[in-house]
């Protein structure tokens, strides 16, 4: 295409068209073999947890939800296992954005798209919906034909269409109906569903993951990854020549010639390919491209062409892996005799392995460590500070305690500002005038409005800082802030 | 208008407007027919809305519409169920005592929300947004109090006000000395600066102390007390403390003890609902003046 055009010599024909293409649907094959089964394995594996994950118990002692994984919303807590965040604790997800996406550049720069292969949502349902498809229409061919017919429907085609279009439902409903139960208890929520007793939202949550489960995966299908996927773009900047796709080896294929040509012109002693063209990486693949054209943008390196390729290579005797996993250097050193290298160690796959190790540190350990006993002090601002009929200067603070415990907490505050300065508390009388204690309720947050006042002769000359020190008196663990102390 | 129908345009085979600029044509594509339809219904639609809804003006009012909508009438049911939702908590608040509410860390926490808007909306005029005052505004962050800073004096100040002509509000008031003849000029000045002294601040040079505690005895002990620590009953401000409502400077001592001081605080009760009322003064006593 290096061609040069001069524009003057351009027929109008050549430049104008159509900006919209139709889309040719696409029929896959059934396949099988190591890929497929990978494919299986992994879609189970997905559904699986994603379907009944929220029905997982996990005991966090009385009055706390017992599901293993929840989001709160009403209550603004998220629950994992063990792990309880607050909205202020966010960060962490943060962090596991941030290791989920260099993951994918790790499985990028290692084996091309895995996770639109394998992984990817859109891929797992509309890979089932293909299945559900299969099952009742029939494969490729059978589906082809059946599309293709103009004769009047009869009563079993049509009994057919609705079959498979109640079990795409079905399974978009479920999906849908999975969701919501992450939001809250799952065996109460289920039964306040099918009696109908359920808030509206759930339903109309269901509702609109019934229908983009249904059409994403029963009608959008590949056009959702060729289209309106923003990653197959994104990842082309993350490759490099290094990295493992899903490759025609061209090398061993061309040229390409039936089995029984490639006898006759071996014996002749010529020099003819492996690949018999018999298109079955065309009919399995599931965007419908031929992957003897070099690596396209619609390729998800899902591997089922691999899988086809193999069982044809196995019938006629010939090795395996005509398609495989490789990349173009492979290709070019193998035309030069020279023995393919894998390089799957090197420096991008390094720094990507860092970032997770160091990312998911970081997280780890903060988690680990993280206290269960916060405080928070602003300081009033208006008035910043008060003069008391004795001279003496007071200023209030509010104190927010957030005890994230399973348990109630005694506490007692101290506070280090101005010499001889006392501490009270609004509303409580403690047994410690000067150390206020009090009771803070489990997995919650407490105000209180707190006075610190410095006595007429101890008047600081402007603001001094001022320590807030909480210490829980049964466990010993202190939480600390700052803030100052400020004179009119 | 010229007929552009016979120049049709090679590449679409559909006919153009005739326009061209640069050698581009416009193509003469109509607004598809369900647009159309779509946009004639919507004002048919429209016709239905001035049926159903308010919408001509008339001379004195408007029309009703036919099922007498109002968005007024909208708030006021928003607002009423705002009340039954809160119903629960504001009644607990209600019939709780002042010292039960200050007891109960969710009870307080309530009142002091419910108080703090309410003293922004009510109270924040004269004493300032954070309760500072100003001059004549009492300070209701301190610890200095005019008519008591317990629960039950604060409410009570909150309930009838101070010289408001409610039946039990509070009264007295500091007597105009220079005005009605009382106190002669010199005698004004001497009885400041004693004032002045009592809450140790200096005096002007060559001023009769003696004289200026005759006068105070005789005039002024009897509602601020012999030694001037002042008197809650009557309102009467201590003058041996730091906190001056009028000020401290020689000028305006002169000025209150000439003129008089009679500030005045309206009564809240029958303008807010008791358990408001009591909220305020849950809030105003946990600034953290309160007794």
């Amino acid at each position: 295409m290096n061609k040069t055009v001069n524009p003057n010599e351009l027929k109008p024909a050549d430049d104008v068209g159509p900006l919209y293409a139709a889309r040719k649907k696409v029929y896959p094959q059934s396949v099988s073999g190591t890929f497929r089964r990978i494919k299986w394995g992994l879609m189970a594996f997905c559904l699986g947890v994603y379907y009944f994950l929220p029905f997982v118990r996990w005991n966090r002692g009385l009055g706390a939800p017992s599901q293993a994984v929840l989001i709160d919303l009403p209550n603004s807590r998220f629950y994992f296992f063990f792990i309880e965040l607050w909205p202020q604790e966010v960060y962490y997800f943060t962090g596991l954005l941030i290791v989920a996406a260099v993951a994918l550049f790790l499985m990028n720069s290692v084996g091309g798209r895995i996770w639109c292969g394998y992984l990817c949502p859109q891929t797992v349902w509309t890979d089932l919906f293909y299945a559900v498809e299969r099952l009742i229409e029939g494969d490729r061919r059978e589906r082809m034909k059946k599309d293709a017919s103009s004769d009047p429907m009869k009563l079993e085609r049509i009994s057919e269409i609705v079959l498979k279009h109640s079990i795409w439902l079905l399974i978009a409903w479920w999906t849908g109906g999975a969701w919501v139960l992450y939001f809250n208890d799952a065996p109460t929520l289920v039964k306040e569903l099918v009696t109908f007793q359920a808030p509206m939202i759930a339903y109309i949550w269901i509702g609109i993951l019934t229908a983009t489960t249904y059409l994403l995966a029963g009608f959008m299908r590949e056009q959702v990854c060729t289209y309106m996927c923003p990653w197959p773009r994104i990842q082309a900047a993350l490759t490099d020549e290094w990295a493992l796709n899903v490759t025609y080896r061209y090398d061993r294929g061309e040229k390409r010639t039936s089995v029984k040509k490639a006898a006759e012109l071996r014996a002749l002693g010529q020099q003819v390919g492996d690949c018999v063209d018999c298109y079955q990486c065309v009919a399995v693949c599931p965007t419908g491209i031929d992957i003897r054209n070099g690596p396209q943008m619609e390729c998800i390196q899902c591997g089922l062409c691999i899988d086809a390729c193999d069982n044809v290579m196995t019938k006629i005797g010939r090795p395996k892996r005509l398609i495989g996993y490789d990349n173009d250097i492979n290709i070019h050193r193998r035309q030069e005799g020279k023995a393919p290298i894998y390089r799957i160690v090197r420096a991008r796959t390094i720094v990507y392995s860092a970032i997770i190790a160091a990312v998911g540190g970081i997280m780890s350990y903060t988690l680990a460590t993280r206290s269960l006993l916060d405080v928070n002090v602003l300081h009033d601002r208006n008035p910043v500070a008060v003069k008391l009929s004795d001279g003496s200067i007071r200023n209030a603070y509010t104190v927010r305690l957030l005890n994230k415990s399973g348990y109630d907490r005694v506490i007692a505050i101290d506070a280090s500002g101005p010499v001889n300065s006392t501490v009270h508390v609004v509303g409580v009388d403690s047994v410690t005038p000067d150390r206020p204690m009090i009771v803070i309720p489990r997995d919650a947050t407490s105000e209180l409005r707190l006075l610190v006042t410095a006595p007429a002769d101890n008047n600081p000359e402007k603001s001094i800082p001022v320590h807030f020190h909480v210490t829980d008196i049964g466990l010993g663990v202190v939480a600390s802030a700052t803030d100052n102390f400020v004179s009119p | 208008m010229t007929d552009h129908s016979s120049d049709i345009d090679s590449v679409s085979g559909k006919s153009t407007t005739g326009h061209e600029w640069d050698g581009i044509k416009e193509l003469n594509t109509p607004l598809p027919r369900w647009w159309v339809i779509t946009f004639y219904l919507t004002i048919l639609w429209s016709i239905g809305y001035w049926i159903v809804y308010p919408a001509w003006p008339l001379i004195q009012s408007n029309t009703t519409g036919l099922f007498g909508y109002s968005s007024r009438a909208d708030v006021a049911v928003e607002l009423a169920n705002l009340e039954k939702i809160r119903g629960d908590k504001m009644a607990a608040l209600g019939t709780a005592s002042l010292a039960d509410i200050q007891k109960d860390p969710a009870l307080l926490a309530l009142a002091r929300a419910k108080g703090k808007t309410v003293f922004g909306d009510n109270c924040a005029p004269c004493h300032g947004t954070g309760a500072t005052g100003s001059k004549g505004y009492p300070n209701l962050n301190d610890d200095e109090w005019l008519w008591g800073g317990s629960l039950d004096q604060i409410m009570h100040t909150i309930q009838f006000g101070v010289r408001s002509g409610h039946a039990k509000t509070h009264e007295g008031q500091m007597l105009a000395f220079g005005k009605d003849g009382v106190l002669k000029s010199d005698e004004i000045v001497t009885v400041a600066n004693y004032v002045r002294s009592l809450a140790g601040l200096p005096t002007r040079n060559g001023y009769d102390a003696a004289k200026g505690q005759k006068i105070f005895a005789e005039n002024c002990a009897a509602c601020h007390g012999d030694a001037g620590k002042g008197n809650q009953e009557m309102g009467a401000p201590d003058l041996t403390d730091k906190i001056w409502l009028y000020g401290s400077d020689e000028a305006s001592l002169i000025e209150t003890i000439a003129q008089g001081r009679a500030g005045v605080m309206p009564a809240w009760e029958g303008r807010l609902d008791p358990a408001t009322i009591k909220a305020m003064a849950v809030y105003v006593h946990s600034l953290g003046g309160g007794k």
